[in-house]
């Protein structure tokens, strides 16, 4: 039985899954960091 | 804490009395779902339970959708619960009247079950009429319905707590309180089932994973009220 | 810097993708197809990691949110938010590669299967802490709350798993449902891709934790401001009250 369909949906699935959200969540840290002033950056690096 | 209790209770099932949301709107609506169960199911569907024994498909069904007839009710209890208090910082009213946190969630839980249970009174034999299932243990099905009241009612209290105040709090209740009650669905369906068709031996353990439940949400409510309530 | 990076990121990030890219190298091609699953074994690799990265991130939120009730510090209410999302983000690619796996495996995406149901159940639970957490209410008593819900949370999964399990029959059978086998290199690509996955959810939570962090600023400047204005406001009026 053939199942690479399978493996490479889910593979597939949760690769660009990932990437979207990490490209959402970068993008978003660049915007608001431009905002925020140098006195109220905490824990970013 | 009990004599504060006591008297949230009172003041809600007095309040109830003089609006009747309860036996007015809540009731004809439990009524209501459980016609429609019957028109989702047709009442000529059978299910075969065991060997050569045969039985309506609704009537085999009826413990579920008992439970969830009054699971939707009790949202609308719930809301209906915290609804009263959120009109002109009522809530803050409460505290800074001195009542103990813990006092007020049991009050609320307790006023809460008080109406769930005359619900289900007049529900349960509704069902028994319209579904038509067999009686095996009158104590059990007793049992069930105390302890599952219970469990809702005090699960479903913190998390009407933690939604209100809220604009989107008619939708935030459904989302927060039903996962968190799915395990006494199951529970106070399996003994449910027990005690309508029998064998009843482990219908008593499902019973007292209700029993387990409820004890375990009225601590977390004593311990979590007095943080939910804080506001600011 | 006008980003989220830092050097402990592009240190976890390139670890994170030097170890994905391994881990698919092991799962995809040296690993070999287990003899009774098939190829579809492979998709263990991926699924038992999003397991992993999502309960990480569920046990964080608990953490947080108990260590936040005790000293009110924004840095652990943040971080419990930013775990839960990525928790809650895992728990969907569990869901999803479990649904995939269960097609050739059992010949259907859903079974009601203990540990499918129960993680079902706390997927939405976790979706509710998240819409908590966007509540229009004061910073201070959304967080309370949030935290409160954060730790109950623990107390549910561990609730409706085990009933959701006793409902279902203890006999049931172990984790997968049917008889595994997994040899040596098998057990080293799981390893690898536990890893790897790992690394990855670390990334993203502190990448996710500074975007909160910054929200958060953007937030309190915007409350500032309208609260001198208000004020700036308040005593002009004031001031003409006097004059007239």
């Amino acid at each position: 039985m053939n199942h690479w369909a399978f493996v490479a949906a889910g593979y597939l699935i949760v690769f660009v899954g990932i990437a979207a959200y990490a490209a959402w969540v970068l993008t978003r840290g660049r915007a608001l960091s431009g905002e925020v002033p140098e006195e109220r950056r905490r824990f970013l690096d | 804490m009990f004599r504060d209790a006591w008297l949230m209770a009172s003041k809600d099932l007095r309040i109830e009395r003089a609006t009747r949301v309860g036996t007015g709107q809540i009731l004809p609506f439990g009524g209501l779902v459980l016609i429609l169960f019957g028109l989702a199911i047709s009442p000529v569907y059978q299910v075969t339970v065991a060997v050569g024994v045969r039985r309506p498909m609704l009537a085999q069904a009826a413990p579920g959708l008992f439970w969830i007839t009054v699971l939707l009710a009790a949202l609308l209890a719930l809301g209906r619960s915290f609804a009263v208090e959120s009109t002109d910082g009522n809530l803050d009213a409460l505290k800074m009247a001195g009542l103990d946190p813990a006092g007020i969630f049991l009050g609320k839980s307790a006023a809460v079950a008080a109406q769930l249970l005359a619900l289900q009174l007049v529900l349960g034999i509704g069902a028994f009429i319209l579904y038509g299932p067999p009686l095996a243990d009158p104590v059990l099905l007793l049992t069930v319905v105390i302890l599952a009241t219970l469990g809702i009612t005090a699960a479903g209290t913190v998390y009407a707590a933690v939604a209100s105040g809220l604009r989107v709090r008619d939708t935030m209740v459904p989302l927060l309180v039903l996962p968190v009650v799915a395990p006494v669905l199951l529970a106070a369906t399996k003994a449910t089932e027990a005690a309508l068709f029998g064998p009843l031996d482990n219908g008593w353990s499902w019973a007292m994973l209700l029993g387990v439940f409820a004890l375990l949400y009225a601590g977390v409510g004593m311990l979590a009220f007095g943080p939910i309530m804080e506001e600011s | 810097m006008t980003s989220t990076s830092s050097k402990a990121t592009y240190v976890v990030g390139w670890a994170a993708i030097v170890g994905l890219a391994l881990s698919l190298l092991f799962a995809l091609v040296l690993s070999p197809p287990e003899v009774n699953m098939g190829d579809s074994v492979r998709l263990l690799y991926v699924h038992l990691p999003t397991i992993a990265v999502s309960y990480l991130g569920y046990g964080i939120t608990f953490l947080g949110s108990v260590i936040y009730l005790r000293n009110q510090s924004p840095f652990w209410d943040l971080l419990a938010g930013a775990a839960a999302e990525i928790g809650v983000l895992f728990t969907a690619f569990v869901l999803v590669t479990g649904a995939i796996w269960g097609k050739p495996t059992w010949g259907t995406y859903w079974e009601w299967d203990p540990r499918l149901t129960a993680t079902t159940v706390m997927f939405i639970m976790y979706l509710g802490y998240l819409a908590i957490r966007r509540m229009d209410l004061p910073q201070e008593v959304r967080s309370r709350r949030a935290a409160v819900v954060g730790i109950i949370a623990i107390a549910n999964l561990i609730i409706v798993r085990y009933s959701v399990q006793w409902w279902r029959g203890l006999h049931q059978g172990q984790t997968l449902g049917v008889d595994t086998q997994l040899d040596g290199l098998m057990l080293f690509s799981l390893f690898l891709s536990v890893v790897a996955f790992l690394l990855l959810g670390a990334w993203l939570l502190i990448h996710r934790f500074r975007v909160a962090w910054l929200e958060r600023q953007v937030e309190d400047m915007r409350l500032a401001r309208a609260l001198s204005e208000r004020r700036g406001e308040a005593g002009g009026a004031a001031l003409g009250g006097v004059v007239s």
